[in-house]
């Protein structure tokens, strides 16, 4: 036993969050698998004008359902349009739209599941009536619905993902809140003289924000797929625009004269879905050890 | 007496609905001078953390009667905004918890900075400089090299120490410290009442102490309020407390103090249980506990007795035996 310092009073190493992160993708080779996707496919939806090797738009009536070729490398469509260059371009559509609203989301469903459980009383019950009754909504027909009286169209789409995502934040946010609020930190924090709003900044949300980045994580992959249904459907992005739900709308039509379309677009919403949900199970259990056995 | 710090009259609080009202504390009054440590002691139940609670605004029941002042501002007349200006600059409180009353995602430094930031200490190196100060005073070693250390890294111990630092950051007039050792193992508890006793020389600031444990109130008090159901049943200096006790509940909790040489006996211990709160309506709460009760205990309450120019007690019985006079208008 050295003399000069009590073992109490040592610091005690702890692993970092970071750390932690890195062997759980370390661990798993299909985490590093997912996580090459997800930085091809935002490198690619970034880059798109630079590697697009045409217009995505420009049609061509001698090129009409061509299949694979050194010039068209996944072929051409109904209109003679490049499938490569319109996957390419999709991919951004699909990028913003799997980012914005989740993003979006969260901040709006944070701060009413704040809200909610911090003050509880009259807000909160109106606030969790309303997350329940937008719960009890299927997001897709939540999306229709919404999409049938304001129309299509990018904001509109943004808009009525971020309302089908916003109460599954709330609902965690007013969860965890109810649990951080009743900490003897958050009473030392009062009694130290602090006012509501830096409680809520400063204890409340930091203390909360683990399940909310898990819960970012997983629904990214969601909106990804969600877009591409309402595309499909004809109310996300409009054609001529491309996005790979209405590529594979587009696709459908002309099923026989040629697959190339739908396979495309089909595997790469597969791909990259897939790989977004592989990270936000990485995450929750770098997040959350106990979590993943 | 114009130099007292705090003053509590005839402080009455409520729980629950305010149509079937449970009182937990009633009619509690009592006084801290500038620089004095008093203790609060009593059972689990007495209404001890609920006073400490009410003087910091920081409970959820209703105080409908009575005033706490502080240098003779009512405090239950301010509104709710003004109260963040009181709490940390001119009360602090430490409380019981010390392994969970730190934010576990904040450095120390950060933490104690941010009560100093709260009362004014605009200045990034002041504050620094002043949190360096703070986190010697209370003991702990290279304290310079700790202000980025989180919670987790240190033991129960030190974290109160932390607790007592931030506190103490603004040199609060009064300091409530609700059962701050009770989490603590004995050699620890030891080293934190020196501490608090340090922290009050120093800086010059009185102590309402709370406690079960009328060994901590002797080692940092110089006075003693006892209560019992939600009432001050005796209050006197620590001395005479421990050699001329006048309420009968008193006496039982210090004849319930293991002694050392008291060899092969049994503990004693206070019959029965403290009354629930709000079911005593009449006469002394404590008489179905006690020895001396005669009929006259079932029927009123008692008032505060003096005894001598220092103790005061609510006991029919032994004021009747001592001769003793009702306490003035004070009580």
């Amino acid at each position: 036993m050295t003399a000069s310092i009590d073992p109490a009073l040592q610091l005690r190493p702890q692993p970092s969050a970071f750390t932690t992160l890195r062997r759980v993708i370390l661990d798993r080779p299909a985490t590093i698998f997912a996580l090459i996707i997800v930085i091809l496919f935002v490198l690619v939806a970034v880059l798109a004008p630079w590697i697009a090797p045409h217009d995505p738009l420009a049609q061509s009536i001698l090129d009409v359902n061509k299949p694979p070729s050194a010039v068209h490398p996944v072929g051409t469509d109904q209109f003679g349009r490049d499938v490569l260059s319109r996957l390419i371009y999709g991919s951004r559509n699909s990028l913003i739209f799997g980012f914005v609203s989740p993003v979006l989301a969260a901040i709006l469903g944070t701060s009413l599941g704040v809200i909610a459980g911090y003050f509880g009383g009259i807000a909160d019950r109106i606030i969790s009536r309303v997350i329940d009754l937008l719960l009890a909504f299927p997001e897709l027909l939540l999306a229709i619905l919404i999409a049938a009286v304001l129309g299509g169209g990018f904001w509109n789409v943004v808009a009525v993902l971020t309302v089908a995502f916003t109460p599954g934040f709330a609902r965690v946010a007013r969860a965890s809140t109810l649990a951080v609020k009743q900490e003897p930190y958050i009473e030392a924090a009062v009694a130290v003289g602090l006012r509501t709003p830096m409680i809520i900044l400063r204890h409340v949300v930091p203390n909360i924000a683990a399940p909310i980045v898990v819960l970012t994580t997983l629904w990214i992959a969601s909106a990804i797929r969600l877009e591409a249904s309402l595309s499909f459907l004809g109310i996300g992005t409009q054609p001529p625009n491309p996005s790979w739900g209405n590529i594979i709308r587009d696709g459908l039509n002309n099923l026989f004269g040629s697959p190339w379309p739908i396979i495309g677009a089909g595997t790469l919403i597969t791909l990259v879905v897939l790989a977004f949900n592989l990270i936000g199970d990485a995450v929750r259990d770098a997040l959350d050890p106990e979590a993943s056995r | 007496m114009s130099q007292d710090l705090l003053r509590l009259t005839d402080v009455t609080i409520e729980f629950g609905p305010p149509k079937k009202p449970i009182r937990v504390v009633e009619g509690v009054g009592f006084s801290v001078a500038k620089g004095e440590s008093v203790g609060l002691v009593g059972e689990s139940g007495s209404g001890k953390s609920v006073t400490s609670l009410a003087i910091m605004r920081l409970i959820g029941g209703r105080v409908v009667q009575g005033r706490i002042e502080l240098e003779g501002r009512n405090l239950l007349d301010l509104p709710a905004s003004a109260l963040p200006e009181i709490r940390g600059r001119d009360i602090a409180m430490i409380f019981q918890e010390p392994m969970s009353s730190l934010n576990p995602l904040m450095t120390i430094g950060d933490q104690i900075g941010e009560a100093l930031l709260l009362h004014g200490w605009r200045d990034r190196t002041a504050r620094r400089d002043r949190t360096i100060e703070m986190l010697h005073l209370v003991g702990i070693p290279n304290a310079e090299g700790r202000l980025g250390a989180y919670p987790h890294q240190f033991s129960g111990g030190m974290r109160q120490r932390v607790m007592i630092a931030m506190a103490v950051a603004c040199a609060p007039k009064l300091l409530i410290a609700d059962e701050p050792t009770t989490a603590l193992d004995v050699t620890i508890q030891a080293q934190v009442l020196d501490l608090m006793k340090k922290v009050r020389r120093e800086l010059g600031m009185a102590i309402l102490l709370i406690s079960h444990d009328l060994g901590v109130i002797a080692d940092v008090c110089e006075r003693v309020i006892v209560m019992y159901a939600g009432r001050v049943v005796e209050e006197a200096d620590i001395r005479t407390i421990l050699t001329r006790p006048q309420h009968p509940y008193t006496r039982g909790l210090l004849r319930s103090v293991p002694r050392r040489n008291h060899e092969a006996e049994r503990l004693y211990q206070i019959p029965g249980s403290v009354p629930p709160a709000g079911s005593v309506r009449q006469g002394c709460p404590f008489r179905d506990r006690c020895e001396l009760s005669v009929s006259r205990c079932a029927e009123e309450m008692p008032p505060m007795f003096r005894f001598g120019s220092s103790q005061s007690a609510a006991c029919w019985v032994t004021a009747a035996a001592e001769g003793v006079a009702q306490a003035g208008a004070a009580a």
